[in-house]
């Protein structure tokens, strides 16, 4: 699945890791959140970036304790309707503070992407031959915003007041 | 009235372009039809039984004149010549060609109209009282903070993929008029003991087939923390809301199998977080739209009553019952609310021509500062016309059919669209709807009967409010036919209440005779002044049921 990250298709230079396969030696690996909870010694000792799924049901308050020993976050859109890893998104980035890469996997459409956006995701997993340009289009097509969220841009309200 | 500014134009022309890219790219195939649809839906865009429906957006039922004719032309020029006003204070367009939507689309744009958020799981069009900023009782009027849900909730990035739909409501006043106890959430205004204004939050109402009355989670609210309470509750929502069943997603059902107290619980703890953050509307903000709501140059002067008013009245019966049922008390003296029943004899309840609708703008320019409402009871209103101008305003809407003395009466009927439109439905609700206007088309027996709200819907999504009909009528299929089953004693009002079922489905033949043995059955057990509501729960189902039952 290509990975359209800040905009531009990159390499995934994670390998994803399923429970019961066993962990590389090297390299930046992504685990089940489940997975880091029970061997979280053992991945610690690892001297490479750790990055975890979460189920879209994962309640944040067990993850935040260990929010700085992640790189990357991957959420998950089961079925495009299904809109839980939106606030799960939202609460990293306001209430937890947390920086590094936020991606959206599973039925991410393209229309989805400025709410994704808004939200607090800087990476997507997108099935589509030219995911840059339907990011830009995606981007560009609104850029009014009544409601403050993740991507902290001034708000209808703040221009308003500014103007 | 509210007037959109630059950035409000803005969103929805920009949202009309990324629509009409959106209807290109399924024209081109790009889309499938199943990834189109969510699209479509968001933008009030559905495909019925014979073509595509158009709901359009008319936030807490307020239009202007200019808009009024907007909808008129949408009616002509892509329409046939109709539209149909719904219980959501919407309308509806019911023979759209996708190929010229996104052109209407940017019609209404250019009135400050869309159809953005009137379908989906999503946070829906914000309905308010109907009589806001006029009535008598009001303590503040709703539409402040109707319009502000309505620009937080735009397009909202975190929860435009709710569970389900999530319809909100508001009334600035203690009598409801909103039907607030049958929405997801509902807003009501009152004092607190320290003189304050706030909010009563209510959640967790609704129809559909697992009706529920709303429940009070907060008896008071500061006004200040709206949105950041709003934000808290649609979270808990999003993330604890069922997923698993279409059926049971509605916040009613997390609310029932939480319960209340815990539901509030979760809020508060959430709300806690959120409070006081980005999310609140400065007050220079609030100020900017109360701004927008201020009364209109009414005049001081205005008589309470002329000669031509006082003769009319007392010489022509017609304008003495209109007065008395679609003619409401406002609060500016020599003022009165006027509301125009879209409720004739033999008609569609809600829908209204493009020509009447021509012709009502003019009127509300002429005799009410070009405002017009909309009901969730289907029909519209005039908020501002002068007492002495009443005989003049009654003569024209007489004329237009708009004129039928029977706001809250057993005419007054509110019904969904039904088979003849809808592909959900499972019988038809429109016809039942006009045999009854025609079964009781007798003015002097509709006035005598009194207040009786008779509401039907065509399957088991209510959208006809039968579960709080102090009549209800439910459209059901058995084996290809059509049946009807009663409930009594519903109320959508302040004292809120659910309908009970009669007993079995009566076949279409029989549903006309029933609603009248029913009305019968009351007035031979009424006592002085009890309405058919307050009869009903006073002798419960059993003298009704002996009636219709023992015919069988």
């Amino acid at each position: 699945m290509p990975l359209l990250k800040n905009g531009e298709v990159v390499a995934d230079p994670w390998q994803s890791v399923a429970d019961g396969e066993p962990v590389p030696e090297a390299g930046p690996v992504l685990i089940p959140f489940q997975r880091w909870q029970s061997e979280r010694e053992a991945l610690s000792r690892r001297n490479a970036p750790v990055g975890v799924r979460l189920s879209n049901t994962q309640a944040l308050a067990d993850v935040a304790p260990d929010l700085a020993r992640f790189e990357l976050i991957v959420l998950d859109f089961p079925k495009f309707v299904d809109g839980r890893a939106f606030t799960q998104a939202r609460l990293l980035r306001e209430r937890y503070g947390y920086r590094k890469e936020l991606r959206a996997t599973g039925n991410v459409l393209r229309d989805e992407l400025q709410f994704m956006h808004r939200c607090g995701f800087d990476a997507f997993e997108i099935e589509a031959p030219d995911a840059a340009a339907q990011w830009r289009a995606a981007i560009a097509e609104i850029d009014v915003f009544y409601q403050p969220a993740a991507d902290r841009v001034a708000t209808v309200i703040a221009r308003r007041r500014s103007a | 009235m509210y007037s959109y500014d630059k950035y409000d134009q803005a969103l929805v022309d920009q949202r009309v372009e990324q629509f009409r890219d959106q209807v290109r790219r399924r024209i081109a195939g790009e889309l499938t039809e199943e990834e189109f649809r969510p699209l479509r839906l968001r933008n009030g865009l559905y495909l019925q039984l014979h073509a595509y429906m158009l709901r359009v957006a008319i936030p807490y039922g307020t239009l202007s004149s200019c808009q009024l004719r907007g909808l008129a032309h949408i009616a002509r020029r892509y329409d046939k010549g109709f539209g149909h006003f719904t219980t959501r204070t919407n309308i509806q367009f019911h023979w759209i060609k996708l190929e010229d939507i996104a052109d209407a689309m940017a019609e209404l744009a250019k009135v400050e109209m869309h159809g953005i958020q009137t379908s989906g799981n999503s946070v829906r069009n914000v309905t308010a009282d109907h009589f806001a900023g006029v009535a008598p009782d009001e303590i503040e009027d709703p539409r402040i903070w109707s319009e502000i849900i309505r620009q937080w909730s735009t397009l909202h990035p975190e929860f435009s993929f709710l569970p389900r739909k999530f319809k909100i409501a508001v009334s600035g006043s203690p009598n409801d008029r909103a039907a607030l106890r049958i929405h997801d959430l509902a807003l009501r205004m009152h004092r607190n003991a320290a003189g304050e204004v706030g909010f009563e939050v209510m959640v967790g109402g609704g129809l559909g087939r697992s009706p529920f009355i709303a429940k009070t989670i907060r008896e008071f609210l500061p006004k200040r923390h709206l949105l950041s309470y709003l934000e808290a509750v649609l979270r808990v929502y999003n993330q604890a809301g069922r997923r698993d069943n279409l059926w049971k997603a509605r916040i009613k059902i997390l609310v029932h199998e939480l319960g209340a107290a815990k539901f509030a619980e979760l809020v508060e703890a959430e709300w806690n977080q959120i409070k006081g953050g980005a999310v609140e509307v400065p007050d220079a903000e609030i100020e900017r739209i109360a701004a927008q709501f201020v009364p209109p140059a009414y005049d001081p002067d205005a008589p309470t009553f002329t000669h031509e008013f006082d003769a009319l009245r007392l010489n022509d019966l017609g304008f003495g019952r209109w007065l008395k049922t679609n003619v409401a008390r406002h609060k500016q003296p020599g003022y009165s609310i006027v509301t125009l029943s879209l409720k004739p004899e033999g008609g569609t309840p809600g829908d209204m021509t493009a020509e009447q609708m021509d012709a009502v703008a003019d009127l509300a320019d002429r005799y009410s500062f070009g405002e017009i409402r909309v009901t969730h009871v289907q029909n519209l209103v005039l908020p501002h016309v002068r007492r002495a101008d009443l005989p003049v305003v009654w003569r024209a809407l007489a004329k237009l059919g708009l004129a039928t003395p029977n706001i809250g009466l057993a005419t007054d009927i509110i019904a969904c669209p039904g088979l003849d439109f809808c592909s959900l439905a499972n019988a038809r609700s429109i016809p039942v709807a006009q045999r009854i206007t025609e079964r009781f088309n007798d003015l002097a027996r509709v006035h005598d009967i009194g207040e009786l709200k008779i509401k039907i819907s065509g399957c088991i999504n209510a959208c006809g409010h039968h579960h709080v009909g102090h009549i209800g009528i439910l459209g059901v299929d058995k084996n290809g036919e059509e049946f009807y089953q009663v409930t009594l004693g519903g109320s959508e009002e302040t004292n809120a209440s659910l309908g009970t079922i009669l007993g079995p489905a009566l076949p279409a033949s029989r549903i006309v005779d029933a609603v009248e043995t029913l009305v019968e059955t009351y007035l031979a057990l009424r006592r002085d002044g009890e309405r058919f509501l307050d009869a009903y729960r006073r002798l419960g189902t059993a003298p009704f049921k002996e009636r219709i039952y023992a015919a069988a």
